[in-house]
């Protein structure tokens, strides 16, 4: 393959990851790594390590937006961040000693929860609960979000158990080059009890400084070759610029099915290519 | 200085930032394009690329030099510093609102950042 078809064939596929991402709220580094392996044969470091560049750029480019919004709560992102970017040097370790198999097997059990979460996750509500527990109110973790039209408050519980499903979100984000932003919000919503909203933009805020704590091992193991990465970063941020332009005009069930069909897919075959020894 | 301010800034600052690298990096793509356009790739499997791209020294000297991989290497670490420079914002806007506990929180975080990018490069 020359050059020039490479670039432009990475780039279609990361603008069109970077899209759909935005649009379903899903992040684009998840369909980028499996589409870079799968169809252009890309060793899976390169893609991982590619594919993490493009999530910090998605990360910080799409925070303005959110902070807009008033969901994100600065406190309990940077707070949680103390587990997830130690989580994420261990995972970025991790991944230089576990083979290439292994990890595409575990991309493509990563991508089933993403997908099972996408479809699923909007359809159950919890309660709201307004008082924080021991840790949540000696943290100051609580905060208020707009719920029509006014500031509605509330609480934060189980942060030692919220800490270390983070801890496992970093890992998995350093182990695998994705956001790992579905793990993120469970350890919110569920477990903390943090509304979901807040969860979704808090997580996005999050993902960022988890990546950039895995970016520095890949950088200094040859992961980021800026051949690669140039045209998923660009790609992808194209996308999901274009994204969150089309957003409020878009089918967005229909999209969040059709996306989690396309994820699924992707986790087979990745998980049949890990086994077969293909990735 | 109130949280919502203090995010709102920090929003701003990153897509700036963002914005920075991927002009860098478009930059660096597009020689790149033109002087390569038609050499044979392959990534099919890993090989460990140059030192120079893979330590910040190396990355900032190769970019300093128009080095084409050099300069879009030096604009993704543009990009993997944006995440760093929100974190050293919350510990300033922590410090201005005199709230002890997060400043605390925010400069444990930003130690670990600073490891391991000194650790790794």
């Amino acid at each position: 393959m020359t050059v020039l078809t490479f670039t432009l064939a990475v780039c279609a596929i990361s603008a069109l990851a970077g899209f759909l991402g935005a649009l379903t709220g899903l992040g684009g580094g998840v369909v980028v790594v499996p589409a870079l392996t799968l169809a252009l044969g890309v060793d899976i470091k390169y893609a991982i390590g590619a594919s993490l560049v493009s999530v910090i750029a998605t990360s910080s480019g799409a925070a303005a937006a959110y902070v807009r919004e008033g969901y994100s709560n600065v406190r309990i992102g940077m707070f949680l961040e103390i587990a997830t970017t130690i989580g994420a040097i261990v995972g970025a370790h991790l991944a230089a000693h576990t083979s290439t198999h292994l990890i595409a097997i575990i991309f493509g059990l990563a991508l089933l929860q993403s997908a099972y979460q996408s479809v699923f996750s909007s359809m159950s509500e919890h309660p709201v609960t307004a008082h924080c527990d021991k840790w949540g109110k000696r943290l100051r973790l609580g905060g208020d979000y707009p719920v029509d039209g006014k500031r509605q408050s509330y609480g934060v519980c189980n942060v030692p158990a919220g800490l270390g499903m983070m801890f496992g979100a970093g890992a998995l984000s350093g182990l695998l080059g994705i956001g790992s932003g579905a793990v993120k919000v469970i350890a919110m919503d569920r477990t903390m009890k943090i509304p979901f909203k807040v969860s979704s933009t808090t997580s996005n805020f999050m993902i960022g400084v988890t990546a950039a704590a895995s970016a520095a091992v890949y950088l200094s193991r040859g992961y980021v070759d800026p051949r690669v990465a140039m045209p998923v970063m660009l790609g992808v941020l194209g996308g999901a610029f274009l994204g969150t332009k089309v957003l409020v005009r878009a089918p967005v069930r229909v999209l969040r099915f059709t996306f989690a069909v396309i994820i699924l897919l992707l986790a087979v075959e990745m998980i049949v290519s890990g086994f077969t020894g293909k990735v | 200085m109130d949280d919502r301010r203090l995010e709102i800034t920090m929003g701003n600052l990153l897509r700036a930032g963002v914005l920075l690298a991927a002009s860098v990096v478009l930059l660096g793509g597009c020689i790149y394009l033109a002087l390569h356009h038609s050499d044979k790739v392959s990534f099919h499997t890993f090989t460990t690329e140059d030192a120079y791209l893979r330590s910040m020294p190396g990355i900032v000297r190769s970019a300093a030099h128009f080095d084409t991989r050099g300069l879009i290497q030096f604009g993704l670490l543009l990009l993997i510093a944006t995440p760093v420079a929100r974190v050293v914002f919350a510990v300033i806007g922590f410090s201005l609102e005199r709230d002890r506990m997060y400043v605390v929180v925010s400069c444990i975080v930003l130690a670990v950042l600073v490891f391991s990018l000194l650790h790794a490069t």
